[in-house]
């Protein structure tokens, strides 16, 4: 990759940590093609035009950072919600704050307890899902990932679920670097919600492949923590098939350095993928979405909602891109990205692309950056709202066509909530 | 039209827009070539060709110097890859860097000495060199004044400037309007002075190999205070074979002062492929304003994707002072594979730069094109309009940069992309690089992608229109912001070659 050789101190040291792995079983030859893969590629370096944006290097050095520990009470906007819980503290499952696995209306397994098997459902996707989405754009992260996480959850719906699954990440330990491998199948006409949140590692990097079989419906609502100093690598693979649908939200929530990749494949007619995020970013942020919707079927809808409000020196950015493919008609798609910027020193670095070979679609995409609206502000402030509330009730109405892509009232509520918190503890 | 058969066309699609597009690609008007004695440098390029194109313009030592520096420095460069185009390697060995009409080696000193078999060939163009012949009355232009408008033109022949009109009245208003070569004679202090620091030696690969062997071009100088009386052409006409064309334009806008500035090229059917880089540099000083036009009609190559221009181009305005303007207009119908950004450096405060674009690929072209708006003054703005029409097994690519810098407080930018799609094997991309860097400043981006609209059409059938004149209505107003950025001489020809229906909008 690119002119430079990468930084490849820390991929040598995991690489080797991945050569003392002993168990085949049936993730084995998978690891082994994922290993092949990473070590051909290399890790990113800032010559990369995918990292144009966003330098890697502090997600490839070879010392384990350090993240300041702070308390946090992410995981209570999900509290009023029956749920599965699973946790996980410092990137290692743990059974006395989890509930049991078992006896659900969908089966959840570990990576860890399984991996020593012969055959498993998940091998059909486990790691081919990432190895799909290494074309066009190389991913070596994610290939990094599955050749080396040691842990994850199976989960695998075959029906309607009633309650969603809830993975709570804990964060213990001052230095720490966390690697997850999550695999999810959706059985056709199945659906299941998927909820994240909490502090991973002061370095984490997490995969989650997503398969939806025909009519199945996956809803993902993920919380990235308030973790000051935090440094996160995540990527969604998901593939579609027939009417199925995807969508997920993320909201984040400062952290040093973010970098959620999202690769969407529309493999069935009429899939719907919906992707969504807000972020509000407040000093040394650098927070980056990065998301690649396939379409290569007839009549599927794709939409990329994303939101940033940044502010003391933070840092936005948006790599987005459609890809109708020649067969796609009738592709539906659509991305906005937008950045409110509140203050001098806070920048927005957008890549909005559209990539078209079939002619019978509609596909847009908008991107626009500014400060609040003197307008907006001055009509507020001659109803009497004083300026700070002012400027938090325009920011949290930015926010909200994001925010507004849950599907659930309930929990937009609890989003918005949040977020009025994140903001009235900031107010000057 | 038998061809026509090979172009998949979806419903709603207009018979008429479909065969002018077609008409574009395929029946190159511009395609013949003028039998005339040549006299080539040999090919390749390397020191000695160097020197050579150097010594038969009579340069300076110091320009010589110039362009060894740069061939030293594109000897170590790599050809960028990083466009959505695809092409044969190019043997850059295998060309000729010099070509000039044998009458040219004695230099005319007037229109009347020049090859009779070249003005022919402009006249044949549509380019009437001799003055009396340019008074050409645009019909229903209501500004115009009732005599017509003047164009003075340069134009140049492969390597070599054939001559340049109107040298006498553009004397009396001061504007130096000659080739670049005269200019390094008359004007060295001029030319010193300016080339190479909008674009520099080394800038791209391309514009590198231009600095090295850059054989003519166009050179303006408007002085302090003056509007250029009429308006200023170049066209631009490739014949020999296997001859590469390395132009370059100097336009120096000082301050206070006004051009509009046009470009036209073509180049006759030949079934392998040639190499056209140029350089444009602009500079505009305090209050100037530039308008450079561009008709881009290349030969885009046969319709099995044969012969072509190669039309890599680099193009920069650079608004160095407060309040001056740049404009860039373009129609880019011709050349198998373009790669061409005109790009506008906004450093003077309140400095405006605007970009519009039509973008035709057809058959196997290939086009990736867009602009660069750099905000570096204060209240700053910009405009990008970009249309792309894709059809047959075309590839059009919008690639645009809007860079807002932390200085360039309350800046403004409005970007509006739209790509058209006709028939069902063509491909329409947008690639745009958003980077806001301080929070007065305001960026806006929009692109769409679609076939002709439904919304719109069934509108117009609403109205009582039939289908054909709903989608010539519809088509019409996809492109006509563009062509009212234009000239109205330009205009005239752009909608020609567009030409797609465009009933009662222009002229």
């Amino acid at each position: 990759m690119g002119f430079v050789e990468p930084n490849n101190a820390l991929l040598d040291l995991w690489l080797d940590r991945a050569e003392n792995q002993t168990d085949k079983g049936w993730s084995g030859q998978q690891r082994a093609d994922a290993r092949a893969r990473v070590q051909k590629m290399g890790l990113p370096n800032r010559r990369d035009e995918y990292w144009k944006y966003t330098r890697p290097d502090r997600l490839t050095e070879a010392a384990v950072p350090t993240a300041e520990l702070l308390s946090s009470e992410d995981q209570e906007i999900f509290s009023g919600f029956e749920q599965i819980k699973i946790v996980f503290v410092d990137g290692v499952f743990s059974p006395e704050l989890s509930d049991a696995l078992d006896g659900h209306d969908v089966s959840i397994e570990l990576l860890s307890q399984t991996r020593t098997q012969e055959g498993h459902w998940a091998s059909d996707i486990f790691g081919q899902l990432e190895a799909a989405g290494q074309s066009p754009v190389e991913r070596p992260l994610a290939a990094l990932n599955t050749a080396l996480a040691e842990d994850g959850v199976l989960v695998h719906a075959k029906g309607a679920t009633s309650k969603p699954v809830h993975l709570i990440y804990l964060r213990q330990n001052q230095s720490c670097d966390v690697m997850l491998h999550h695999v999810v199948k959706v059985d056709s006409g199945a659906s299941l919600s998927f909820l994240e949140s909490g502090a991973v590692g002061a370095r984490s990097n997490l995969v989650l492949e997503t398969d939806i079989e025909a009519a199945g419906s996956f809803h993902h609502v993920r919380i990235q923590g308030r973790d000051h100093q935090r440094l996160a690598s995540t990527h969604q693979f998901a593939r579609l098939r027939q009417e199925s649908t995807f969508k997920s939200f993320t909201l984040t929530a400062n952290g040093a350095l973010t970098r959620n990749e999202c690769v969407i494949e529309l493999l069935g007619d009429d899939g719907i993928a919906h992707v969504a995020g807000a972020c509000v970013g407040d000093g040394d942020f650098v927070h980056d979405d990065t998301v690649f919707v396939t379409h290569d079927a007839v009549g599927c809808e794709s939409r990329q909602v994303f939101k940033k409000v940044l502010r003391n020196g933070a840092t936005g950015v948006f790599q987005g891109k459609i890809l109708v493919k020649q067969d796609a008609q009738k592709t539906d798609g659509y991305q906005i990205s937008q950045s409110l910027l509140l203050d001098e020193d806070s920048q927005f670095l957008a890549k909005p692309e559209l990539e078209i070979y079939a002619d019978d679609v509609a596909c847009s995409h908008g991107s626009t950056s500014g400060a609040v609206d003197e307008d907006a502000l001055f009509y507020l402030r001659s109803r009497g709202v004083p300026k700070a509330l002012a400027t938090d009730m325009l920011t949290l109405s930015f926010l909200a066509e994001a925010v507004d892509e849950i599907d659930d009232a309930e929990l937009i509520n609890s989003v918005v909530e949040w977020l009025e918190g994140w903001l009235e503890r900031r107010r000057t | 039209m038998a061809t026509l058969d090979k172009i998949e066309v979806k419903d709603g699609v207009d018979q008429k827009t479909v065969e002018a597009v077609h008409e574009v690609g395929q029946t190159y008007k511009h395609g013949w070539n003028t039998e005339i004695e040549m006299d080539y440098a040999p090919k390749g390029v390397n020191p000695d060709i160097v020197k050579l194109i150097s010594k038969n313009n009579d340069e300076p030592q110091w320009m010589t110097d110039w362009r060894l520096q740069a061939l030293e420095r594109w000897e170590r460069l790599k050809e960028p890859t990083w466009a959505m185009v695809s092409y044969p390697e190019i043997d850059f060995q295998d060309i000729y860097y010099y070509a000039r009409p044998k009458s040219m080696i004695e230099k005319p000193k007037s229109l009347d000495e020049v090859d009779p078999k070249l003005l022919a060939t402009y006249e044949k163009l549509g380019i009437p060199l001799k003055e009396q012949m340019i008074l050409a009355g645009v019909e229903g232009a209501e500004n115009a004044p009732a005599e017509g408008r003047k164009v003075a033109v340069d134009a140049v022949f492969d390597s070599v400037s054939v001559g340049t009109t109107f040298q006498d009245e553009l004397k009396k208003a001061e504007v130096i309007f000659c080739s670049i070569s005269e200019a390094i004679k008359e004007h060295p202090d001029l030319v010193k002075k300016y080339l190479g620091t909008v674009v520099p030696v080394s800038d791209n690969y391309f514009a590198t190999l231009n600095s090295a062997v850059f054989s003519d071009g166009s050179f303006v100088y408007i002085p302090p205070g003056v509007r250029c009386p009429m308006e200023l052409s170049t066209y631009f006409r490739i014949n020999a074979e296997n001859t590469g064309q390395f132009e370059r334009t100097l336009i120096i806008a000082d301050k206070g002062s006004y051009v509009s500035y046009l470009e036209g090229c073509t180049a006759p059917k030949r079934d392998t492929a040639q190499l056209h880089a140029a350089v444009v540099e602009i500079i505009v000083e305090e209050d100037a304003e530039v308008k450079y036009s561009t008709v881009q009609n290349w030969f885009p190559g046969d319709e099995e994707g044969n012969g072509g221009i190669y039309n890599f181009v680099t193009k920069r305005a650079d608004c160095r002072g407060d309040r001056s303007k740049v404009m860039w207009t373009q129609v880019e119908t011709g050349s198998a594979v373009t790669w061409k950004y005109p790009s506008c450096i906004l450093r003077g405060n309140e400095s405006q730069g605007e970009f519009y674009s039509i973008a035709i690929a057809n058959n196997h072209q290939q086009a990736d094109t867009g602009t660069k708006m750099v905000h570096l003054g204060q209240n700053t703005k910009s405009r990008i309009v970009s249309k792309g029409i894709s059809a047959g097994v075309a590839q059009n690519t919008y690639r645009g940069l809007v860079s807002m810098h932390p200085k360039a407080k309350n800046s403004r930018n409005y970007t509006q992309c739209d790509s058209l799609l006709i028939g069902g094997k063509c491909g329409a991309h947008t690639v745009p690089y958003i980077e806001v860097k301080n929070n007065s400043s305001r960026a806006e981006h929009e692109a769409t992608t679609s076939k002709v609209d439904d919304d719109q059409l069934f509108y117009c059938r609403q109205r009582g229109m039939d289908e054909e004149a709903a989608v010539a209505l519809v088509v019409n107003g996809f492109c006509k912001e563009v062509l009212q950025a234009l000239p109205m001489e330009f205009a005239m020809e752009a909608q020609q070659l567009v030409a797609i229906s465009l009933e009662g909008s222009v002229g």
